[in-house]
């Protein structure tokens, strides 16, 4: 997603600088997904152009032609009735599921049990052990995070993260399990392979 | 600092001939006070094995376990089994309650074996159960609570005391995902306090609240993850 939408949302609880809506991102999702303010700015103006968000009033008068030495325009920006309709419309409609982001992952083991001389077995042990880590790191952060009041927002994108890196690690077990299945089948259909497909599932079973 | 838990090249072989099964192949492995370790695997890994033989409920067909310094192998089935009550809260893969007993009675029951007076046992055993979320169900019997009621008795009796080595199976096995969650911040937090933790599971998500998770196939360790420092996460999150 473009973070359009959730500077909307953000604007719906009160009109707000730029800076500011960086920081109130920032500070409900934990600083997972880094912004930088020159993309803050750069959607806001973009925002303004389509009638979503306008010069809040009163900033208007006082700031007309202010800006900071970056150039940036020192006003509050509050929704439109289309701003608000969109907020609205954002928040009643599921996300869309029907185009999945592109995952480096899934493609690589798909490429890997095809493209001959890849060890899938050891393939798949790393990137567990590498996605146990992180998952662990989650925790960690989760644990922390659940000690003050008030962090329920960047605690339920922890836990979101969590979940993703526990299904990660659930698929990659499946994938291990089929791929030792699929070697010990092709030994017994294929007696001439046997040999190098034993080989293969011992080392996937390493 | 010496390790709470020790498993010295432990093989445990079940039947013979035909019908060996190597339920371990000469593991190493141990927990050191502070200390949570996931044990994962697939089914019939041998992590149940791994787990029955550290508390002293199986033994080990060659090599040596150690609790607190003492071999286990060095003991009979008396000083065994006092270990088990004083040392070793044990959490099994079923819950393992007395049906005849209600909830505080069950939690209790280690502690007055032990020669604790009623009172004492029953005091502590309501501090267990309050700790698990469940003082309310304190005298009820186990066949009219929830499976996961159940097994928050089951957690309750494991920890209640200060039992120095606490070794779970599955123990969130019949919980939701926020329950389930409650209980890892339990044994959590009992390692924080000194413990050394050894927990069975088949889910990462909890297995994460572990410093060390130990991958088992086939009754050998193939690989064991540690954790990175949290702040290098947060820096290699890809932009939104
Ligand atoms: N008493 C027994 N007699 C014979 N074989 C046994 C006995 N107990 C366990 N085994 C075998 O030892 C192996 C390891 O069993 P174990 O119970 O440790 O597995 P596990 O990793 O705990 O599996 P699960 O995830 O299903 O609980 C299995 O092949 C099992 O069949
Ligand atoms: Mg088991």
């Amino acid at each position: 997603m473009s973070v359009k939408l959730a500077l909307l949302a953000l604007l719906e609880t009160e009109p707000m600088y730029g800076y500011q809506l960086r920081v109130e991102f920032e500070g409900r999702t934990g600083s997972t997904w880094p912004l930088n303010v020159g993309q803050v700015y750069t959607t806001l103006t973009r925002l303004e152009r389509d009638g979503l968000v306008e010069p809040a009033a009163g900033d208007e008068q006082q700031d007309a032609g202010g800006q900071d030495e970056d150039g940036r325009s020192q006003q509050r920006y509050r929704l439109t009735d289309a701003g608000r309709d969109e907020v609205a419309a954002w928040f009643t409609t599921p996300v869309s599921r029907t185009q999945p982001a592109r995952d480096e992952l899934a493609i690589k083991v798909a490429l890997a049990v095809t493209v001959p001389g890849v060890d899938v077995g050891t393939l798949i042990q790393r990137q567990r052990t590498a996605s146990m880590a992180a998952l662990q790191d989650y925790t960690r952060l989760k644990r922390r995070a659940g000690e003050s009041d008030g962090d329920l927002a960047w605690s339920l994108v922890l836990d979101s993260l969590v979940f993703a890196a526990e299904a990660e690690i659930r698929w990659l077990d499946h994938c291990e399990a089929r791929v030792r299945r699929a070697a010990r089948e092709r030994a017994t259909t294929r007696p001439a392979a046997a040999e190098q497909q034993t080989a293969r599932s011992q080392e996937a079973g390493r | 600092m010496s390790p709470v838990l020790r498993l010295d090249t432990v093989t445990r072989v079940h039947g013979s001939g035909e019908t060996e099964v190597q339920a371990l192949r000469g593991i190493s492995f141990s927990a050191h006070a502070g200390e949570l370790v996931a044990v994962m695997g697939p089914s019939g890994s041998g992590k149940s094995t791994l787990l029955t033989i550290a508390g002293g409920l199986d033994s080990p067909t060659a090599g040596t376990v150690t609790v607190e310094g003492t071999d286990l192998g060095s003991l009979g089935q008396a000083g065994r089994a006092r270990m088990r009550r004083t040392s070793i809260g044990y959490v099994f893969q079923g819950f393992n309650l007395v049906p005849a007993l209600t909830a505080a009675e069950n939690v209790a029951l280690p502690r007055e074996l032990d020669g604790e007076s009623a009172r004492r046992a029953r005091a502590a055993a309501l501090a267990a159960l309050e700790e698990v979320g469940i003082a309310d169900l304190a005298d009820r019997f186990p066949d009219d609570m929830s499976g996961g009621q159940q097994q928050r008795v089951a957690i309750a009796r494991a920890v209640v005391g200060s039992r120095r080595l606490i070794l779970a199976d599955e123990p969130t096995g019949a919980l939701d995902s926020e329950t389930g969650e409650e209980v890892l911040r339990l044994l959590r937090a009992r390692c924080d306090a000194g413990a050394a933790g050894v927990l069975v599971t088949h889910e990462a998500r909890h297995a994460a609240w572990a410093d060390r998770v130990v991958f088992l196939r086939d009754g050998v360790v193939v690989d064991e993850s540690g954790s990175a420092p949290v702040e290098r996460l947060l820096d290699e999150e890809p932009a939104l």
